[in-house]
């Protein structure tokens, strides 16, 4: 029985890399996008540097699967996104199954299988910002950035993601820019000055 | 511990933050070593105040005198003339928006005078990265006094006597949840703090942890010795980083003062705490799916029973409580179940902290006691509608909740009456919109949120949501047909009484609340393809043209 499921895993295991990989095939024909991140420009598993980095973040919870979570916010906070071989990696270090890593990362809305651009740029959803206008502000952005919501612009500089509430009710309509400038009471006006901001 | 002449609190919610207090302190500090008032005069950060429209605030104490808006050009003459001189700054002062009277004093303001802060007793008042300016102000006492007197018992039927509800949305008997906990079998078992405060539109958890993390670590450490439990969980959202921050800072300060870790206070009784973080889901806020997410794996519910006061985080009796209800906890500890009784209706006790969103002239965080009329939170504390518009509706609870339009607005706020009404207090959601506002498009932007974040688990939620957003879609587009009301009633009813945890269940409400309370404007967008508040864009009167 458990040389069964072993074997079951290691088949599923190859064929979601190949799945894995395609997604990933399928957003580079969108534009060059180059995996963001911190600043790391090569997210290749052939990068040395950034492997070690990644086995010391899985060092922490080697053998652990409680810590999936944890691992992968930081591998992501690392590389950019999680592409397969980082997957793999953190499914073998961690001692859980790939279809259960690919599983947890498209569930959480936090992890992401694309590369991203340098600046994340994010929407409030949330039902405050909506009532004072957070649609015109999306719209506005959308047409400024030339591209859709989830996608990443063709230089890499930024991506535009719709977000739930981010907590900044009393200033609706609010938008926060790689996770930490919160920018309040927006007018659609403001936005390409707020953008210029961004290199 | 050194006397100064006077205090300068600046606001650091993430509001004031946005809005550029920390430039703001640091030009104070600069004008205080210009003056050299270093000795005389201490500058303090805070949590949230409660005024986020305001911000950046600043209050200067011993007088209390408010100020809005600052920003770091106004630090100069904050030093030189209220400092220095003792003259308060007129010109950046709270006016009144009715009557454009400068406001000086916090304590005036008329947004508080209705207020009662319990669970946010601390928030906005002090440093929280200092656990002596908590501990000055009570804070750790009610442990030491549990600690050292009270049996595990006489604790549970203290919270149960205080007749605390659980403020995260189920409003479940806080005192009860511990009792089944602490009867419940098992070798380990763990206490898990919700700051999964995923709602659209609240952030009141946001605020305690920021502004007063230490009474939710010592609300889990008493939580910790009622149930018998040595370990501990906080879990919050990864959209709210400070929050994350000052609790770490928090947490590592209560271990050093050994209010937390081995042996606390010497008693014998040890308990441990730690911090997860989550990716992003609102499901996990549902507290199944929470432990869930706690283990590693995605954050989808499980039936209950067994609840997780029996089988809960790997298998072991949990406790889950909400940020709120564990900040309301050491006062009641300290001044008794009977002062806490005393506040609120017969059904629902004490306080309850609300967020006042949307189309209102004060947005912010209050704190009332339940039972107070709807019609006060948005007039005498919220300042009533912005630009003095009509007001259509309050809705409550977000986009889980329903209307409460406005011919109810007499309603008492407490879980019971507000039921009645087909809505829900849930995690103090109260927004307002007024008349510019459709309700069929905001139902349907509500639909999309619950659709995107249904888990996918049961297909009730999964399917019939999907479903019901595609006729929601159809009537803004003018295309909508006369049976799909009846298709909208059925689909809701079925999906409340099938869906397999609470986020799903609710999820109709929203439509269910329209139907209930505007279907003359629903009608109108099927029958006569009209918009009554001119929003939805394929149904406006005189479409135009060249558009």
């Amino acid at each position: 029985m458990e040389a069964t499921v072993e074997k079951c895993r290691c088949d599923q295991n190859t064929e979601l890399e190949k799945v894995i990989a395609q997604h990933e095939g399928e957003k580079d024909d969108l534009g060059q996008i180059k995996p963001g991140g911190n600043g790391v420009v090569d997210a290749s598993s052939d990068n040395e540097l950034i492997k070690q980095q990644l086995e010391s973040i899985i060092d922490e919870y080697r053998g652990k699967p409680s810590g999936l979570i944890q691992v992968l916010t930081k591998a992501q906070n690392l590389i950019g996104y999680l592409p397969a071989w980082v997957q793999t990696r953190v499914a073998k270090g961690l001692g859980v199954s790939l279809p259960e890593v690919y599983g947890v990362v498209t569930f959480y809305s936090y992890f992401s299988l694309i590369p991203k651009g340098r600046h994340k740029v994010a929407i409030c959803s949330g039902t405050a910002c909506y009532v004072k206008g957070s649609k015109t502000i999306l719209k506005t952005l959308r047409h400024v950035l030339g591209i859709k919501t989830g996608q990443t612009t063709p230089d890499s500089r930024f991506n535009l993601e719709v977000v739930r509430c981010i907590g900044a009710c009393g200033l609706a309509p609010a938008m926060i820019v790689d996770g930490k400038d919160v920018y309040g009471r927006l007018e659609p006006e403001q936005i390409p000055g707020i953008l210029e901001q961004y290199a | 511990m050194r006397c100064y002449r006077a205090h300068v609190l600046v606001c650091a919610g993430s509001a004031c933050v946005t809005l550029g207090c920390h430039p703001v302190k640091e030009a104070i500090l600069e004008g205080i070593k210009r003056h050299r008032l270093e000795e005389e005069i201490k500058v303090v950060e805070t949590g949230c105040m409660g005024f986020c429209e305001q911000g950046p605030l600043i209050v200067v104490y011993p007088e209390g005198v408010m100020y809005c808006r600052v920003q770091a050009e106004d630090a100069a003459v904050i030093v030189s003339e209220h400092l220095l001189k003792g003259r308060v700054v007129e010109r950046l002062l709270y006016r009144d928006t009715d009557t454009n009277k400068p406001i000086p004093f916090m304590k005036d303001q008329p947004s508080l005078s209705k207020q009662i802060k319990v669970a946010m007793r601390n928030a906005g008042f002090i440093n929280p990265e200092d656990i002596e300016e908590y501990i000055a102000n009570e804070g750790y006492f009610a442990l030491a006094k549990v600690l050292s007197g009270m049996s595990p018992e006489a604790v549970i039927n203290e919270i149960k006597d205080s007749g605390l509800r659980g403020r995260g949305g189920a409003g479940f008997l806080t005192g009860s949840k511990w009792e089944f906990t602490n009867k419940a079998q098992g070798a380990q078992k763990y206490v898990v703090c919700n700051g999964d405060e995923g709602v659209p539109g609240v952030f009141m958890d946001r605020s305690i942890l920021e502004g007063d993390p230490h009474s939710v670590i010592e609300a889990m450490a008493i939580a910790g010795y009622a149930i018998g439990a040595d370990q501990g969980y906080v879990y919050v959202r990864a959209e709210y980083p400070l929050a994350v921050e000052k609790l770490r800072h928090a947490i590592n300060q209560a271990r050093e003062y050994g209010f937390l870790g081995y042996n606390i206070l010497g008693t014998g009784f040890s308990f441990e705490l730690n911090i997860r973080v989550g990716a992003g889901a609102f499901v996990c806020g549902e507290e199944t799916a929470l432990l869930a997410s706690i283990e590693g794996r995605r954050g989808t519910p499980k039936p209950r029973p067994p609840f997780p006061a029996n089988k809960g985080l790997w298998g072991a009796p949990t406790l889950i409580n909400n940020v709120e209800t564990l900040a309301s906890i050491p006062p009641i500890i300290l001044k008794g179940s009977d002062w806490y009784a005393s506040m609120g209706t017969e059904k629902s006790k004490g306080t309850k902290v609300f967020a006042l969103t949307g189309r209102i002239k004060r947005p912010g965080l209050i704190e009332v006691p339940m039972g107070m009329p709807l019609r006060e939170i948005i007039y005498d504390i919220g300042g009533g509608v912005l630009n003095n518009k009509k007001l259509k509706a309050v809705l409550a609870g977000g986009p889980v909740g329903g209307f409460i339009p406005a011919d109810y607005l007499d309603v008492s706020m407490d879980y019971e009456s507000v039921a009645e009404l087909g809505t829900l207090i849930g995690s103090g959601s109260l927004s307002v919109i007024d008349e510019d506002t459709c309700v069929v498009d905001l139902v349907k932007f509500f639909m999309e949120f619950s659709c995107e974040e249904s888990c996918g688990k049961c297909t009730p939620c999964r399917e019939g949501l999907k479903r019901m957003l595609e006729i929601l879609t159809r009537v803004t587009e003018g295309k909508g047909q006369e049976r799909d009301i009846e298709d909208l009633e059925r689909l809701s009813d079925f999906i409340k009484n099938t869906a397999l945890c609470g986020l799903g269940q609710a999820a109709p409400s929203p439509v269910l609340s329209m139907l209930r309370y505007f279907r003359p404007e629903f009608e109108a967008h099927i029958r006569d393809k009209h918009c009554p508040a001119s929003v939805c864009a394929a149904l406006l009167d005189s479409p135009c043209q060249s558009a």
